[in-house]
Parts: C-alpha cells; sequence; structure tokens
C-alpha cells in the first residue's frame, strides 16, 4: 500500500514539546511513499478537559477536531491516549448527549484513527523501516496502547526489526508510570511513588534508552529521572549541556524508528 | 472526611505498608491470573454473569418481592432497612430480645458499611469477628483495608506482637501455623457459647430463597449452623435471579478472589430446617443509598461487583497507598465508583480521580464493570456540579478547585482557536525564561506545584512542530 493521503494528528503537547516525534513521524511515513498532510487548524483532541471532568470544554474540542478531521482519508498520531480519546471517548461524549447524527459522523472516523505504531504494521503490514540504533533500548508498553486502543506487539515488531538494536525487556512491564494526565498533579504523590517504582524498573532492565508510543508518559518518566539524577544530560533540548556520557535516555518510539545509520538522514 | 490526596502521603511513607502490600498483592495476582488464565470459557463466564447482574438491576423490585417471599415460605423472616440506621435498630433489636450480650460475626462488608459493631456496642452488646484478619483487625482496633484480607497491610511480625498483648501469649513466634492456632482455641470457645451469629451474604436466590456465604476458614460455617438465631444483613443488589446463576457465580467469584479454583466453604442454607442448623432466621435486606445508585443508567454498573477484590489488587494505586486512604467501607477502583455513588456528592469526592485511568482493573473484573468508563462519568458528573455556584454550595461538590476550573476554562478557550494556541505558544516562551534552567523548570506555582515537587518539567522547545512544519513547507514551493 503506497501513496495513502495520511492526516497527521500532532497532539497539542507534542506538537509544543516534542517537535522531533512528529518530525520522525513525517519521516518514517514519507519514507513509505505516502503524502503526509498537517491541517494547520489543529489543536487538541480534548484529552485533558475530557480526564479531569470538563465535558463541556472537551465536547468543544471535540467538534473542532471533527470538522479538522472528519474529511481525511487516515488519521494518524504518534499518541496512544490520543487516539483512544477519539477512538473511545468522542463516541461516549455523543451517547451521552443523545446525537445520533453526529455519533455516526465520529464512530466513522474512529475507525480511520490509528496510533503510528498500529498503523504501521496492523494496517500497512510493515514491520522493516530501514532503522538503524545501536543502543540496548527498553520499551514501556503505556496503558492506554495496550489496554484501550490494544495495539499489541506492533511497537516491539518495529523495535525488533531496528538494526544494531538490542531489545531489553522491562520487568513489570505492563503496570502503569503513574501519569495519568492531572492525575500527575493532583495526586501527585501516589503519581509519584509508581513513577519511581517504574524508573527503578527501568534501571534493573540495564537499557541505556527508555522508549513508548506516549509523550505524556515519557514526560513523567524523564521529569522523574532528571530530578532523581538517573538521565542523560544531552537530551536537554536547547540546554547547550554536553552530554554526561552516562544515565538513560528517553525517545519516543518514533525517533527511534527514524533513525537511520550516519544521522537521522532525509 | 479527609480526601485521597490528603491521607495517601501518610500512607506513601509508610516503608512497612508498602512492602506488605506489595508482597501480598503480587502474590495473588500471580495466582489470580494462573487460575483464569487455565479456563477456556473464562470470557463467557465472565459476560454470562454481567448479562445476569444487569437483568437483575433492571427488574431489581420483581426479584426482591420474589426473594422475600421465597425466603418468608421457607420459614425465614425479612426485614427491610431503608438506611444504616435502620438496619441498626432491626439488628440491635433482634439480638437485645435474644437477651444475649455477645454475638458472633461472620466477615461482612456490609455491616462493615453500617458501622454495625459501635451501633451494637452502643447498646452493650459485644460483636466477635471470628474470621482470622477480621479478627485482628478487631484487636488492633483499625480497620479493615481491603475486601477479602482486611489485615493485608500487616506482616506476621506485627500479628505475633498484637496476639501477644491481646490474647496473653507472651511466647508466641511468628510461625503462621501458631498464630492461627492461637486464633483457633481463642475463637472456639467463641462459637460454642454463641446463641445469636450475624452474617453479610454473597449471594441470594429469588427464585428458591436461598442464601450463600463463601468463604476459607470455616469460620463462617461454625457461625452460620452453631448458634440458634442467625442475622443476615445483605446488600438488596446481591439478589440472583435463580440457583442454577450460581454455577457462573462460584466459578468466577473464588478465581478472581484468592485465586482458587474452589473456596474451602460454601454455605448455603435456605430459611430454617428443624433440626437442623439455627431454629430463627432474619434476612435484612438493604438499600442504604443504593436505589440512588440504581437510578443513573451508567453508575449502577457498580451495584453489580461481587467483592472479589480482584481490583484491588491489581490497582497500582492500591498497591501504593493501601485501602486506608480511601477512606471507606469499599477501597480501591470499585470503591472509588461504588463509595461516592452510595453517599452522594461531597465527601468523596475526591476519589473518582484517585486513578490514572490505567485500566488494569476493568481486564480484570470477573463480572466486566467498566470501571475507568464510570470513574470518567463520575469525574464529569462532579465537576458539572462543582462549576455550578448553586449546586456546589447546596451539595457541597469538592470535586474541582476553583484554580482548576479556572486554568482548565482558559485552556478550553485558548485550545478552540489554533490562532490563540500559537500565540500561547509565543507568550509561553516567554514567561518560561523566569523559571527555566538549563533547558528544565524545576519549580512551578499553584496547580503546576503537584508537578514539579517531584520532577522536572521539559521546557518549550524554540520550535514547534508546525512550526517546523510551516518552514518546511515554506522551502518547498
Amino acid at each position: 500500500m503506497r501513496g495513502m493521503r495520511i492526516a497527521l494528528f500532532m497532539p497539542c503537547f507534542n506538537d509544543a514539546l516534542f517537535p522531533g516525534t512528529g518530525v520522525a513521524t513525517v519521516r518514517i511515513l514519507e519514507r513509505l511513499g505516502h503524502v503526509v498532510e498537517f491541517p494547520g487548524e489543529q489543536t487538541c483532541c480534548g484529552q485533558i478537559h475530557f480526564n479531569t471532568g470538563f465535558r463541556r470544554e472537551a465536547r468543544r474540542l471535540m467538534r473542532r477536531f471533527l470538522s479538522v478531521f472528519g474529511g481525511a482519508e487516515v488519521v494518524v498520531a504518534p499518541s496512544a491516549s490520543c487516539v483512544a480519546m477519539v477512538r473511545e471517548q468522542y463516541p461516549e461524549l455523543a451517547r451521552e448527549s443523545g446525537e445520533t447524527a453526529l455519533l455516526e459522523e465520529l464512530d466513522a472516523l474512529a475507525v480511520r484513527t490509528f496510533e503510528l505504531s498500529e498503523f504501521l504494521v496492523q494496517v500497512l503490514g510493515v514491520e522493516e523501516l530501514g532503522a538503524f540504533f545501536p543502543q540496548p533500548v527498553t520499551f514501556h508498553p503505556t496503558c492506554h496502547s495496550i489496554r484501550s486502543i490494544h495495539v499489541g506487539d506492533a511497537p516491539l515488531r518495529l523495535l525488533g526489526a531496528v538494526e544494531g538494536l538490542e531489545l531489553i525487556p522491562l520487568p513489570k512491564a505492563e503496570e502503569c508510570c503513574g501519569f495519568g494526565g492531572t492525575f500527575s498533579a493532583k495526586n501527585s504523590d501516589t503519581s509519584l511513588a509508581m513513577m519511581e517504582d517504574k524508573i527503578r524498573s527501568v534501571q534493573e532492565s540495564g537499557a541505556r534508552v527508555l522508549t513508548a508510543v506516549d509523550n505524556s508518559c515519557l514526560m513523567h518518566l524523564a521529569g522523574g529521572m532528571r530530578r532523581m539524577g538517573v538521565m542523560e544530560w544531552g537530551d536537554v533540548p536547547g540546554a547547550g549541556v554536553p552530554s554526561s556520557g552516562e544515565g538513560i535516555r528517553v525517545m519516543h518510539l518514533a525517533e527511534i524508528l527514524a533513525s537511520r545509520k550516519g544521522g537521522a538522514g532525509p | 472526611m479527609p480526601t485521597f490526596p490528603a491521607s495517601a502521603p501518610a500512607a506513601l511513607a509508610d516503608e512497612q505498608l508498602r512492602r506488605n502490600l506489595g508482597r501480598a498483592t503480587t502474590a495473588i495476582r500471580a495466582k489470580r491470573s494462573a487460575v483464569t488464565g487455565e479456563m477456556p470459557d473464562w470470557e463467557a463466564l465472565r459476560e454470562a454473569a454481567r448479562r445476569t447482574k444487569g437483568e437483575v438491576m433492571a427488574r431489581l423490585d420483581r426479584y426482591l418481592l420474589q426473594l422475600e417471599a421465597a425466603v418468608t415460605g421457607a420459614g425465614g423472616i425479612v426485614h427491610w432497612a431503608r438506611d444504616a440506621d435502620e438496619a441498626n435498630a432491626i439488628i440491635s433489636g433482634l439480638v437485645s430480645a435474644a437477651g444475649v450480650r455477645e454475638v458472633v460475626k461472620v466477615k461482612s462488608l456490609t455491616t462493615d458499611e453500617v458501622g454495625l459493631n459501635e451501633a451494637l456496642a452502643a447498646r452493650g452488646i459485644q460483636a466477635v469477628e471470628t474470621d482470622l484478619a477480621e479478627l485482628i483487625i478487631q484487636m488492633a482496633g483499625e480497620r479493615s483495608s481491603h475486601f477479602l484480607v482486611p489485615a493485608i497491610h500487616k506482616n506476621r511480625t506485627q500479628i505475633r506482637d498484637l496476639f501477644r498483648e491481646t490474647l496473653s501469649l507472651p511466647h508466641l513466634t511468628d510461625d503462621p501455623a501458631e498464630l492461627a492456632e492461637a486464633a483457633r482455641l481463642h475463637l472456639r470457645e467463641k462459637f460454642l457459647e454463641a446463641e445469636v451469629a450475624i452474617s453479610g451474604a454473597n449471594f441470594a436466590i429469588a427464585e428458591t430463597g436461598t442464601v450463600g456465604v463463601v468463604e476459607s476458614e470455616g469460620n463462617g460455617r461454625m457461625c452460620l449452623t452453631l448458634p440458634r438465631m442467625l442475622i443476615t444483613l445483605m446488600g438488596i443488589e446481591k439478589v440472583l435471579p435463580t440457583f442454577q446463576d450460581l454455577e457462573v457465580f462460584l466459578q468466577l467469584l473464588p478465581r478472581s478472589a484468592t485465586g482458587e479454583r474452589m473456596n474451602p466453604y460454601t454455605t448455603l442454607w435456605t430459611g430454617v430446617t428443624p433440626g437442623d442448623g439455627p431454629s430463627e432466621f432474619h434476612l435484612v435486606l438493604l438499600d442504604n443509598g443504593r436505589t440512588r445508585v440504581l437510578e443513573d443508567p451508567l453508575g449502577r454498573q457498580a451495584l453489580h461487583c461481587i467483592r472479589c477484590s480482584a481490583c484491588l489488587n491489581i490497582c497500582p494505586v492500591y498497591e501504593r497507598v493501601g485501602g486506608h486512604a480511601y477512606n471507606a467501607t469499599y477501597p480501591g477502583p470499585i470503591g472509588s465508583i461504588l463509595t461516592p455513588q452510595l453517599l452522594g456528592p461531597g465527601r468523596h469526592d475526591s476519589l473518582p480521580f484517585a486513578s490514572t485511568l490505567c485500566g488494569a482493573c476493568a481486564d480484570v473484573c470477573p463480572v466486566k464493570i467498566e470501571i475507568p468508563r464510570i470513574l470518567l462519568h463520575l469525574r464529569g458528573k462532579m465537576v458539572e456540579g462543582s462549576r455550578n455556584p448553586w449546586r456546589r454550595v447546596r451539595t457541597g461538590f469538592e470535586a474541582s478547585s476553583f484554580q482548576e476550573r479556572w486554568l482548565m476554562r482558559l485552556l478550553g478557550w485558548v485550545l478552540t482557536s489554533s490562532r490563540r494556541y500559537r500565540v500561547a505558544l509565543r507568550l509561553g516562551r516567554g514567561l518560561q525564561t523566569l523559571f527555566l534552567r538549563h533547558g528544565w523548570i524545576r519549580g512551578l506555582p499553584g496547580y503546576a506545584s503537584g508537578w514539579t515537587r517531584g520532577r522536572d518539567l521539559q521546557g518549550l522547545p524554540d520550535q514547534s512542530f508546525r512550526e517546523w512544519w510551516d518552514r518546511r513547507r515554506g522551502g518547498i514551493s
């Protein structure tokens, strides 16, 4: 399957904080011969509001999302939890308000919306992307990716096909990292306790790189690692601080999959 | 009532508690996973249970009247209690009329829910818990922290010390067999002396009037058969239509609860049988908020719960904080959807927010309660309640702080326009220079301080993705 027109959904905090993930996603999809479009009107799926109980705002953002992406052939996003919002929670909002016409539109959108790794493996049937990443890597299967949208082992298959990459199992991999959106601020103590245990598991694995399909969970873990002094310094964006040469790096799956011999490449 | 976030830190700081909980939940998770995984029809059983419970909730009135008729026909006496006070008055009235000062009890969450032991004590009646863990909790003067293993937060050394003191056994060791033997000797006398027993119920069959208790230790069997009078307090949601329904639930419950293929003791009784077991049986049917829960077509799924505690054992939040931080009879994920609905808005509004929505609970629930979906549903209802000033004052909604409400409103306004979003990005980059050190933010005020208390926050890079995209497209064209 080549030459699909793919509408890229770059969720708000990914757009603002993790541009590299979007760049990597574009490179991966274009290398496979597809046309990537980025509808410039897009902002946020409304998950932050919905999960915190603010359904009025979530509803507004849902309608907005539908008007931006409703006409797309397929929508792909490098974030499982945002895809879960579109696929599971949008129809829930429409059912709640009893809007059947809207529900039909949302159901139709839901089946065309994919997380990047599931899109590659389950829709395009691709595992080998020609990536090169000679590092010991461990993978955290985020909750929404495995229990909500069921990406299964798609990310692991993709990682398994990366040249030079040593995939190290993460102890207690399927346990939540403790992020939980505004849970991380409202129930800060519990969130931090879960985070510390997850970071300990990452350290135990012996991997030098931690990856996942959700930057939200990675942002939480990276922030914790930096506070705990176990993160690689060189990853600080725009900090101009030289790499410490030790510690753990945190990277979105897309960035690993886009890596090539001799740099990122076109 | 302290909120969940206010109660969690003390539990999290208790290293012993964290170790005890971690060890216990890890062991029980592995057992559950093994004995559910070996069942080829596990998913079909779960689906059957979900349907049966849905049917019961849809026609609860009919099944309850059928149950009342069947129990009465079999020689039992049925009482209806609208709330905790009514239940306590009925039960303490029955015990007083029997002229006893001490009753034995089978472990029962429902009696905890109504505060029965305290109500009996106020009338000078001592209730003796006979489940080992429940006895430990009673001796320690604590509250249960788990449905099934009320003393899950204690290890055997702590229990040895407690027994040494309360049972006057100064040389007791922490050998589990020795601890159990000490409890057994203490309880045996109580069973033989007791004239009245009080129990809860796992199930009651509308068709036959049969009531059932499922347990592991045999203390329940003693209580249910030896005394002259048996009083059972049961939530109205525990009724099942037919005897054959037990086939499903007696497979689901032990495997989900203790990770056993079958529980050691299942006691079923139908009214009274002359010459066999108690000669007087009272069934007290308790509402206490359940009909209010029933009003919510989605939220009512919380009433499907069979109290197996699989969701507690799998929950990463419960594993870290234990049951006490929930400040409720029903802790853990199911408690977070059940408690606020049973009690109404106000005191327990923080519970639906005490979850990362990781979804592990829904995967293990034997009756397929959509816990994350209901958590979100309740969050929505509560926030809606707390943004209306009149309702906030009238009902005491405490789900969302003033600051959160304004932040969410502002964020919603910004994000409903890509132009406003772009402006906000530029403003953010300017503003962050006040906080930024080497590309990261170490401390933020207000709501965001919850984040920066234990984690750094990555600063906004110089270029967002959409700015990269614009530049690239500009370059190409």
